[in-house]
């Protein structure tokens, strides 16, 4: 495996580091990533085996230009349409891709572009994620807001006039369990419309405790819908385990949730073939959970603290555009959100096409939303942050830029039931 | 034809031409309403649900009447609340009943439309349900205290016309409420087509949220409307599907 992920802090403790380079350089000496641990609950689905073998079946360098004609030809994108659209064959077809893509999106939402921001309010995590600024042996400020500390960084950012928010944590039960995450939902209600989760994958029942406490909304990242890829890339704790992962969507939505949000991290692993298992996970499920509302995001791989090296590889901006319009085509009436990972100019461009949510006034730090907002020096302690954002804007002036573009941003448009 | 209204809980309209509000820019709500002539407008209650930055409720003018509607409710129960809301935050009595349980084709529930409408009728609601354009459901509709029923033409967003214009055709003929065609009429064609067979009122919004000129489409939809309930008041000529038709009567020979 490329190596340009693994950093060794200075911090770490001689046997601290030796587990670690154990666990990069012996494959033996990590646990089976496709075994269930202990409490994650197995619920009877066949949705994986079918992302699964669409996924290992795919061979994209076996479209040609006459498939990709047809699939832009045909009303109804079938999933060997969307095959051609992914593919390398495609590329010469991006124009007319996004114009496709452009009716398609102003079928189902008409001019319409929602707006978020996300909280981190812990960034612990007792998981080794090799390309993650949050994983386990990277050295960084850890901490986990009180609620105190919590709800003054929600009034900062709802008098911004945000109304929907994504309350993240890094991936650690022990120091954000569920009692925690919960109180910060029931917090986030009194001062948002709209509460969305990013956080380690739970149990249904902890799903329907979560939505009972105010949230609706649940992102889980497979990362890399390649297991193999997938194994070498968690080393140790429990989002190593893929199933469970993979899973957490339709726990999710067993548990009550109105909505779930699914991506791959582009970079990880082959493109266009997450690409492929990502909008198929989407797509099996709204099948099984037609009520569902279900959103598609797209993040590509940032610098992180401590290793500046990590990039999106050949996952350049063509690539990206390429993967958003075929998934819209594909799937006219799912969400897709574009992060702050991505350039300013970028998403003025992508919203015109297929985004219809993006995030602004960005932090991807913890508690330090009074410094970044109000330009306030605080003395208080701050976290650091998950990786490097790209798009700083904030909400007013992304709205803004939103609003020259023709577009109309949509602060909420849901009700919590 | 002046005296040509439409009639909705006892209220009368002179426009027979409902715009929707979603799906484009909050600053050309004014020029559609009165490119329209519209008199009646509907807004998601959940697109409203929001603090005072940017409500979509101080875009609509004065003097048109609110068509609330529930979307985003997958039951009864759901669309019930929405419609309280609604009246809560002023939006009026009239509500139009939206029920999805699918998030790709977002076609309308018909079982829970009934059971809403039957609640939000005996509460006192002006109630407008999009449905599927099936006859029992309107019959049971009518029953449940429904004022107008509101089929749908195409998936909604499609702009595909009159998809189900055989079956649209049987609720004109055989249900004594205002028939209003919802969803999927792209062009003002189509809506002058359903009017001339005698829908009572269109509603549209991906057709003029999707146009290059919003306000123009508004008012080509406009005279699309008047032209095509002007043809159906004045009683369509006949239309020879094959051939010609003989001058002399087939029939002339019967002396008594």
């Amino acid at each position: 495996m490329d190596n340009r992920f693994f950093v060794d802090g200075e911090h770490l403790s001689p046997s601290a580091l030796e587990k670690k380079h154990r666990l990069e350089t012996d494959s033996a000496s990590r646990t089976d990533h496709m075994v269930y641990m202990d409490g994650m609950e197995h619920i009877s689905s066949d949705i994986m085996d079918k992302v699964l073998s669409e996924m290992n079946s795919y061979d994209y360098s076996r479209y040609t230009a006459k498939d990709v004609r047809a699939a832009l030809e045909h009303e109804n994108c079938t999933v060997e349409d969307f095959k051609a659209l992914l593919s390398p064959a495609a590329e010469p077809f991006l124009e007319q891709m996004a114009q496709r893509a452009r009716l398609e999106t102003s079928k189902h939402f008409g001019n319409t572009v929602y707006m978020f921001t996300p909280l981190y309010i812990a960034n612990y995590c007792e998981n080794y994620c090799v390309y993650c600024g949050f994983n386990c042996y990277n050295n960084i400020n850890r901490m986990k807001l009180n609620m105190e500390q919590i709800e003054r960084e929600m009034k900062i950012i709802s008098d911004s006039g945000m109304e929907e928010i994504l309350i993240l944590t890094g991936e650690s039960r022990a120091q954000s369990d569920i009692n925690y995450i919960g109180k910060a939902c029931k917090l986030a209600r009194k001062y948002f419309r709209m509460v969305g989760l990013e956080i380690y994958p739970v149990n249904v029942n902890e799903y329907k405790y979560l939505h009972e406490c105010g949230a609706d909304y649940v992102t889980v990242f497979q990362e890399t819908y390649d297991s193999d890829r997938y194994a070498e890339l968690h080393l140790l704790g429990h989002k190593r385990v893929y199933p469970y992962r993979f899973e957490a969507q339709e726990r999710a939505l067993i548990g009550g949730m109105r909505g779930v949000a699914f991506s791959a991290l582009l970079g990880l692993s082959d493109f266009r073939k997450d690409a492929l298992a990502s909008a198929l996970h989407v797509y099996f499920l709204q099948r099984k959970y037609p009520h569902a509302e279900m959103s598609l995001s797209c993040p590509r791989l940032r610098p992180i603290i401590n290793n500046d090296r990590i990039d999106p590889l050949d996952v350049h901006e063509t690539q990206l555009c390429q993967i958003l319009c075929a998934y819209r085509i594909f799937l006219p009436f799912v969400g897709i959100t574009v992060s702050s990972r991505e350039s300013e100019s970028f998403r003025n461009g992508i919203v015109k096409i297929a985004a219809t949510k993006v995030s602004a006034g960005v932090s991807t730090g913890i508690g330090d939303h009074e410094s970044k907002y109000n330009g306030k020096e605080t003395d208080g302690e701050q976290g650091d942050e998950q990786f490097e954002i790209n798009d700083g804007r904030s909400l007013d002036v992304m709205y803004k830029d939103i609003a020259a573009e023709g577009l109309q941003p949509v602060l909420n448009d849901y009700i919590y039931m | 034809m002046n005296n040509d209204k439409l009639i909705l809980g006892g209220r009368e309209f002179n426009s027979r031409f409902i715009l929707g509000s979603g799906k484009y820019s909050l600053n050309l709500i004014e020029a559609a309403v009165r490119d329209a002539g519209a008199e009646i407008i509907t807004l998601a209650v959940r697109r409203a649900n929001t603090k005072e930055q940017e409500n979509i409720l101080d875009y609509i003018p004065k003097g048109v009447t609110l068509l609330p509607n529930t979307s985003g409710a997958r039951t009864a129960e759901e669309a019930v609340r929405i419609a309280r809301l609604a009246r809560e935050i002023g939006c009026g009595n009239f509500v139009k009943i939206e029920i999805m349980k699918d998030s790709k084709y977002l076609l309308p529930d018909n079982n829970e439309t009934i059971k809403a409408t039957e609640i939000l009728a005996k509460e006192g609601f002006v109630v407008l349900p999009y449905m599927y354009p099936d006859l029992y459901a309107a019959r049971d509709l009518v029953s449940a205290g429904a004022a107008a029923v509101m089929p749908l033409a195409a998936p909604i967003g499609s702009n595909k016309g009159l998809a189900t214009r055989e079956f649209i055709q049987i609720l004109v003929d055989e249900i004594d409420l205002p028939v209003i065609v919802d969803a999927g009429i792209g062009r003002p064609s189509q809506a002058c087509e359903a009017m001339e067979m005698g829908a009572a009122a269109i509603m549209a919004n991906t057709a003029l949220a999707t146009a290059g000129d919003l306000p123009m489409m508004a008012a080509a939809f406009k005279n699309a409307v008047e032209a095509g309930r002007k043809a159906y008041l004045s009683g369509l000529g006949r239309v020879l599907t094959r051939g010609a038709s003989a001058s002399d009567p087939l029939t002339g020979f019967l002396h008594d």
